[in-house]
């Protein structure tokens, strides 16, 4: 009964806070009066229905913590230890066939095409942060370094996309390792404030230097990338690919092929990474992940490995601004904010620091599920919000929080979250 | 003959000399203690020697071919170049890998050599599978030696303690030191635990490598060590024999001065 009781306590104290909270939100509205002026209306019963919901929810959540099967059935566990072997080539296999399934609208190629950018954008930081644990907020600033080497070279020189692409890669490593050299004597919070700073210097060089940049008018006139020297061009005729293979133009060949360039440099990216894993290089990023001190006392020149991580993460960065840039044929300062390094470091934290499959999850969570729910409007960002509290609340390391070892004498067995170090810089 | 020579070395930190113009020689092939009570200065002379602290004054030699000064190498040099490996007081095991990963790691700028900055390796060319099929090899040797060879596969982290400072042993020898310097090896060990351990340092000192231990267990200290050199308020007080330090009237002050715990263990022992 007393239990009950309390039940009833605590949801009615969330309710209470959840009237503080949506009361100036949902409580009140603000719109245009017949006079021409402001004017506030009340909405008792939409507030109303949301502190009720809030208290209903409470209480099932109250009862489910005291009803809940006793131990989470182990058998569940197993079988989804196996079946996790079968989802990355399961996923691979869709990712390869995508673009061909009938009856799939350009929307969705292009969406493919959206959420494959931040799958190499995520993984190329997944180095830097899940496998090195340098925190590093200001990962864009690669991003646009590749994107701007690119339609800088593109429009000055008349380079095309494949000659621009490695180009912009070392182009972005050598900012990497130039912004680290001063940086990474940083650790852990001033770390990930000075990487922030560096992000934003580079958006603000971008936008001042009118008389390089376009300022903030942008590039504009990017060369799309070609298939060996044939164009996808709406026009047809000879030198475009429609005219080569005799078909009829259509705008679904051009995203198809980027869709293929992109997941072939995204699963470059998870190929040289997962190789890097196995070699000292990567064992030694992990291990400065794990204990910088010890790593110090091995004879590990410890700035040095964490310049590799800087370099190499930054390269992947470059070669996915690259690809941006030829895909949009247009970039200005506005594609680099804060936002973007938030959103990818969101990815590889959602995804769980240090693990390839768990950022593609994560990339189609976080950028497909806000896509998909745009008949929802305004609501949208409220339930992705929310969303992922949720997420982050029942599993707090990231969907994929294993480590699994680079190297076993007998059977390689999965290494448990609370184990691994996140690091500190 | 030498294997390591402390001149006249100093730590100042602001105010606090902790170390105060100590001189001393650890000899080839033996292991040499060193002991004093809390605070004497014992972990800041193995900071310096190890190159986690650059000291204020004076120099560490370490010898084995061409003499090389220890307190002019970066700190990641000296277990590369002056070949002088540690462990940690506080074990400083990487957790979430595994013990033989922890042990790869050890090995890594032989291996890092073998893959040609990465770029080899990655395209599975080169010499790196046979060097990497050595390094494990000896990781196994070491694991064998430690008795966790059945635990190579378990994350470091998940090891009893007493296996993880076995483990932190297992790696600095990977890493082939001339002079292995281990900070308190048997703290916290059982009697049984630290007799094993007691066996794997003098395996280790047999297999050619000289031994540098802070250590409070004067059961380990004067069963082992071949040479003991005494700290006090960071001044070198004693330096010797086994046989020599029991006798000596300034080690028995100082642990009688301190009030010391150890008193009773020294005294039974010596």
């Amino acid at each position: 009964m007393t239990r009950a009781v309390d039940m009833l306590k605590d949801a009615a104290a969330v309710a209470f806070f959840a009237l503080l909270i949506f009361a100036p939100f949902l409580g009140l509205q603000l719109s245009d009066n017949d006079a021409g002026g402001l004017s506030l209306s009340a909405r008792p019963a939409l507030l109303a229905a949301a502190v009720g919901l809030t208290f209903l929810a409470r209480i099932a959540m109250l009862l489910w913590h005291q009803y809940r099967p006793a131990a989470p059935n182990v058998h569940i566990a197993a079988a989804a230890q196996k079946s996790g072997k079968y989802i990355a080539p399961a996923l691979l296999v869709f990712a390869l066939v995508m673009p061909f399934l009938p009856g799939l609208p350009n929307a969705y190629i292009d969406l493919g095409v959206l959420i494959m950018t931040y799958v190499m954008l995520g993984w190329g930081l997944n180095i830097v942060v899940g496998l090195a644990g340098l925190l590093d907020l200001g990962y864009v600033a690669f991003y646009a370094v590749g994107a701007y080497s690119f339609a800088l070279l593109a429009t000055n020189f008349g380079l095309g996309f494949w000659e621009c692409l490695p180009l912009a890669g070392i182009l972005a490593a050598c900012w990497g390792t130039f912004l680290g050299f001063p940086v990474l004597r940083l650790r852990g919070d001033y770390l990930a404030i000075v990487t922030l700073a560096f992000g934003e210097i580079i958006r603000l060089i971008i936008t001042n230097w009118v008389s390089l940049t376009g300022g903030p008018n942008g590039i504009t006139d990017i060369p799309r990338p070609t298939l060996f020297g044939l164009k996808f061009s709406m026009a047809g005729g000879p030198g475009t690919f429609a005219g080569f293979f005799g078909l009829d133009p259509h705008p679904s060949q051009r995203i198809t092929f980027l869709y293929y360039i992109i997941l072939a440099l995204a699963l470059l990216t998870n190929w040289v990474t997962m190789r890097l894993r196995r070699q000292p290089l990567g064992r030694a990023w992990e291990a400065l992940r794990e204990d910088e001190t010890a790593c110090r006392s091995l004879g590990i020149n410890v700035r040095n490995t964490k310049l590799t991580a800087f370099a190499i993460g930054a390269m992947f960065g470059g070669f996915a601004g690259c690809f941006f840039a030829a895909r949009d044929g247009f970039i200005s300062p506005d594609s680099f904010t804060f936002m973007e390094s938030a959103t990818v470091l969101a990815i590889v934290v959602l995804g769980g620091a240090g693990s390839q499959l768990g950022v593609v999850l994560a990339a189609c969570v976080m950028i497909g599920v806000p896509a998909m729910l745009q008949s929802l409007q305004i609501y949208r960002m409220l339930i992705f919000g929310a969303a992922l509290v949720v997420i982050m609340v029942v599993k707090p390391r990231g969907f994929i929080s294993t480590r699994r070892p680079t190297v076993a004498l007998r059977k390689a067995k999965e290494i448990g979250a609370e184990l691994i170090a996140q690091g500190r810089g | 003959m030498t294997i390591l020579q402390v001149e006249n070395l100093t730590m100042r930190f602001g105010g606090l000399t902790a170390v105060n113009n100590v001189s001393f020689t650890a000899q080839q092939g033996n292991i040499t203690a060193i002991i004093g009570p809390n605070g004497a200065g014992k972990t800041t002379l193995f900071n310096c020697i190890t190159g986690f602290y650059k000291p204020t004054s004076g120099g560490i030699t370490i010898m084995h071919g061409k003499p090389l000064r220890l307190d002019k190498l970066p700190g990641h040099a000296i277990a590369r170049k002056g070949r002088v490996a540690r462990t940690f007081q506080n074990i400083r095991l990487f957790g979430g890998m595994t013990a033989l990963e922890n042990l790869l790691v050890a090995q890594h700028n032989k291996l890092q050599a073998a893959t040609g900055f990465g770029v080899l390796g990655i395209l599975g060319i080169g010499k790196y599978r046979a060097e990497e099929r050595a390094a494990i090899e000896r990781a196994k040797y070491w694991l064998a030696q430690t008795g966790l060879l059945e635990r190579a596969d378990d994350p470091a982290g998940a090891l009893p303690y007493g296996a993880q400072r076995r483990l932190e042993i297992a790696r600095a020898m990977c890493t082939e030191p001339v002079l292995l310097c281990l900070d308190e090896p048997a703290a916290g060990l059982n009697p049984r635990e630290s007799a094993a351990l007691n066996e794997l340092l003098l395996n280790i000192r047999a297999d050619g490598t000289s031994l540098l231990l802070i250590e409070h267990d004067m059961g380990v200290v004067m069963k082992i060590s071949d040479h003991i050199v005494v700290l006090d308020h960071g001044k070198k007080i004693a330096d010797g024999t086994p046989a020599e330090i029991r006798s000596d009237p300034h080690v028995i002050a100082a642990y009688l001065g301190e009030g010391d715990e150890g008193l009773e263990e020294t005294e039974t022992t010596l």
